[in-house]
């Protein structure tokens, strides 16, 4: 074994973008549960994104136009998620894996002609002295700026739902519907928007892959990236520092996989790569035996069809 | 006549298949305490919800103070001084008090000024109440109060209350009426919904009286005997049920120091529960909602196992022992939540009899379901209960509440079991169906079944039980016997005086 090969500024600078992806949808649908709704399309939208992102940038040329052209994939994705669950009541795990499957289908058809291609590189944020400071420089300040909006986006998340009335309302729409409805409340308005900001979120989510991290387009590229983002949202049970905290903790185990592989250690990948999920069945199982005050924090309301009576 | 406050005019609204309301007209005065009652389906709800803006009438006008007054959504009630307190409660478990009741204002302050204001309304009303704690810790008491706080902070001209004091005990009663008489003597008018009598006639003024949809009277209630407006209410004259005295007989069921840990994070754990029931007895237990029925009903029916010794019928423990086997030595049960717990929403009234009838009718031989036997034994139930339904094909989910409670009912008692435990038999049942279903609890009891009914309406307690005991957090009181029990004990028993001597002759 030879772990003194692995530069720990350098991992913790990997686990950062690692972690930004699957962050980014994670706290997308973070919010999309705490109004009620649970949608399991999230990998369908952020290969929608990555794919369709990686389309815009190549031929505008610029990044950032990728990510709108990523975000509003993954919107209208979700939109057609948000008609069959909202408008036409179908059944939302039903739904949210077709739209899974749905997506990885038509991104690998859109996406024939984009194989093989670089993107315009996306430029790393000059942050001047600060990236001079040794160890922290490298692993916290030598970044493209989507990986600090990242964070930005989850204080903001954190800040809406726990501090704006509107958060209010959204929490209380997903934690009692009946509830919110006779108080008055846009129980379908409210989930809609909900819906159409974690297919946004998804879909910014796909496109870090496909323009900054790897950076290439390949059919199926996000590799279950999605359903990491969904064991993410209940790994934190529902609250989004935890998510962030949950996303480096994940992000770390894919980094670290590489990294020992890399310096040759004889322990087979797939027990790292499973270990997400095995952390989140572990999480599950303590929410669902009652002694964990975070089974209080899932929403009550979740993946539970919303009929107005009258 | 006082000045009038909101006025109705011939409001109409129809549902496909149901005209809820007809022509209905009155007036609310300013500071009037206006009862609004009607059996189950009379058209109380929907008349209210025009009002509450949340249906929109198909025709008709209302007249607030003068002005013409079409409510397009709630927060327009709001604007205008109309607040309601809700039924089934409008409150989120998981959000804080504050939160619970900045949610239903229109503009309501920063919550730490929000929390200030309810400590002050709270207290100006008797009704103190903690801004920061969660709703789901509350008692139905407490809850009931943050519903009505939350009104009270936007200082309503017309506050609406339906069935306010359903899961109330007497002594929160008497709190909820003076706040009520101290609002209304402010110029706060109320329009209160009930079919509890006794309430209507203590505290309102004036009453409107619905019967399928139409206004059948205005009058002055305290002019009336509760008699007099029951009749109005259902179009008939009621008779009580009829409980002949008899003997008391073998012990049937036996409970013994029975305690339970509720896996429910909101639920209420059991504390050292023993009790007797005898052939020919209807036990009553009484309590506020949540202080351990569902959990008691839980372990009686076999769906919660506990110690074998625990929970004996016959002399012979059962408490290892699930629903099935249990049903096969003659002991049933019916819970509260008809949809879902008690019968399969998306399944038929046929099926649905199979699922608890199968063994003891012998509806299935060999693992293969007799269809034709199984048909005629929901029709048999149909036709002696009174269900009203076109026919046992129908889905369970589409009978109205009080006809899926006959049903339901109807198909545990036909068993012909020698213990049957019901929980809110009568619960969101009419007047009519409610006295039927007492009839047949009254009538296998007077077969020498015994039976427990686990209620939180004391005067159905009262009309059916025997002896009477009542839970508080999950423990239970010793039974008494129920004759000659006064409304203030039974209070004091519900509120927790566990430790209140048993009166004597138990053994009559």
């Amino acid at each position: 074994m030879i772990l003194g090969s692995i530069n720990p500024a350098v991992l913790m600078a990997a686990l950062m973008v690692a972690a930004t992806p699957i962050l980014l949808a994670a706290i997308g649908e973070l919010v999309v549960e705490k109004a009620g709704v649970l949608n399991l399309g999230v990998e369908g939208m952020m290969i929608m994104g990555a794919c369709l992102g990686f389309i815009v940038a190549v031929n505008t040329g610029s990044p950032v136009l990728g990510f709108v052209g990523a975000a509003c994939a993954g919107m209208a994705l979700s939109l057609l998620f948000a008609l069959l669950t909202q408008a036409l009541m179908t059944n939302q795990v039903a739904s949210g894996l077709a739209l899974t499957l749905f997506g990885l289908g038509l991104t690998a058809l859109l996406g024939q002609r984009y194989v093989g291609i670089t993107p315009p590189r996306t430029p790393k944020l000059d942050l001047g002295p600060l990236s001079e400071i040794p160890f922290l420089g490298r692993a916290l300040f030598s970044h493209d700026i989507v990986v600090y909006l990242t964070i930005a986006l989850v204080a903001a998340v954190w800040w809406f739902l726990n501090y704006s009335r509107a958060g209010m309302i959204l929490r209380a729409v997903g934690e009692n519907h009946d509830a919110a409805h006779a108080l008055g409340y846009h129980v379908r308005r409210v989930r809609v928007f909900a819906i159409m900001f974690g297919g946004a979120c998804a879909g910014l989510g796909g496109a870090y892959l496909s323009l900054i991290r790897v950076p290439q387009w390949t059919e199926g590229m996000t590799v279950g990236a999605g359903w990491i983002a969904l064991a993410l949202v209940v790994f934190a049970s529902w609250r989004p520092w935890r998510a962030l905290a949950g996303a480096y903790l994940f992000g770390g185990v894919v980094v670290l996989q590489l990294n020992l592989q890399a310096a040759g250690v004889k322990i087979p990948v797939e027990y790292l790569s499973m270990s997400p999920y095995l952390i989140t069945i572990f999480v599950l199982v303590l929410i669902s035996s009652g002694k964990a005050r975070g089974s209080l924090n899932a929403p009550g309301s979740l993946n539970r069809p919303f009929h107005a009576s009258d | 006549m006082r000045q009038p406050l909101l006025r109705l005019d011939g409001l109409t609204k129809a549902y496909p298949g149901v005209l809820a309301n007809d022509d209905i007209s009155f007036e609310i005065g300013i500071g009037q305490m206006h009862a609004l009652l009607g059996e189950n389906g009379a058209g109380k709800s929907t008349l209210v919800k025009m009002i509450y803006g949340l249906v929109k009438p198909d025709r008709g006008t209302m007249t607030l103070r003068g002005a013409d007054y079409a409510p397009a959504q709630p927060s327009e009630a709001r604007r205008n001084g109309v607040a309601m307190v809700f039924q089934h409660f409008s409150l989120f478990d998981a959000l804080d008090v504050a939160e619970n009741v900045a949610l239903g204002m229109e503009n309501p302050p920063p919550l730490r000024d929000l929390a200030r204001r309810i400590r002050e309304v709270s207290t100006a009303y008797g009704l103190p109440l903690d801004p920061n704690r969660l709703v789901g810790d509350l008692s139905a008491g407490e809850r009931q109060r943050v519903e009505i706080v939350r009104c009270l902070l936007q200082e309503p001209k017309l506050l609406i209350m339906d069935e306010p004091t359903s899961v109330l005990t007497p002594q929160e009663v008497e709190v909820l009426f003076r706040t009520l008489r101290q609002l209304s003597a402010e110029g706060t008018a109320i329009l209160y919904i009930s079919h509890k009598l006794d309430e209507i006639r203590a505290l309102c003024d004036e009453a409107t009286i619905l019967r399928g949809g139409r206004k059948v009277a205005t009058c002055d209630p305290r002019e009336k005997s509760a008699r007099e407006l029951a009749e109005l209410m259902v179009g008939q004259v009621l008779t009580p049920p009829e409980r002949p005295a008899k003997p008391k007989g073998a012990a049937l069921l036996q409970v013994r120091n029975l305690s339970l840990t509720s896996n429910n994070p909101f639920g209420t754990s059991l504390k050292d529960i023993s009790f007797t029931l005898h052939a020919g007895e209807v036990l009553g237990i009484a309590g506020v909602a949540g202080n351990g029925q569902d959990e008691l009903l839980l372990v009686l029916s076999g769906e919660v196992p506990t110690g074998a010794d625990q929970v004996q019928l016959k002399g012979a423990p059962i408490g290892h022992l699930g629903p099935n086997a249990r049903r096969k030595r003659g002991l049933v049960a019916a819970p509260e939540e008809r949809l879902g717990h008690a019968a399969a929403p998306d399944m038929s009234l046929t099926e649905n009899a199979l699922l608890s009838a199968a063994q003891r009718k012998r509806l299935a031989r060999s693992g293969f379901i007799d269809w034709k036997a199984t048909d005629r034994f929901a029709r048999e139930i149909i036709a002696k209960f009174d269900v009203r339904t076109p026919g046992p094909d129908v889905l369970a989910r589409a009978l109205s509440g009080g006809n899926l409670q006959k049903f339901v009912i109807g198909r545990e008692i036909e068993l012909a079991p020698d213990v049957i435990v019901v929980n809110q038999p009568t619960w969101g049942v009419d007047a009519a169906a409610a006295s039927f279903i007492r009839q047949a609890l009254l009538d296998m009891a007077n077969r020498g079944a015994g039976v427990v009914v686990i209620s939180q309406d004391l005067d159905e307690l009262l009309e059916l039980a025997d002896s009477f005991a009542a839970l508080n957090e999950g423990r239970m009181t010793p039974v008494r016997p129920a004759k000659g029990l006064s409304v203030d004990e039974i209070g004091l028993m519900m509120g927790g005086a566990h430790d209140m001597t048993p009166a004597q002759g138990v053994s009559a």
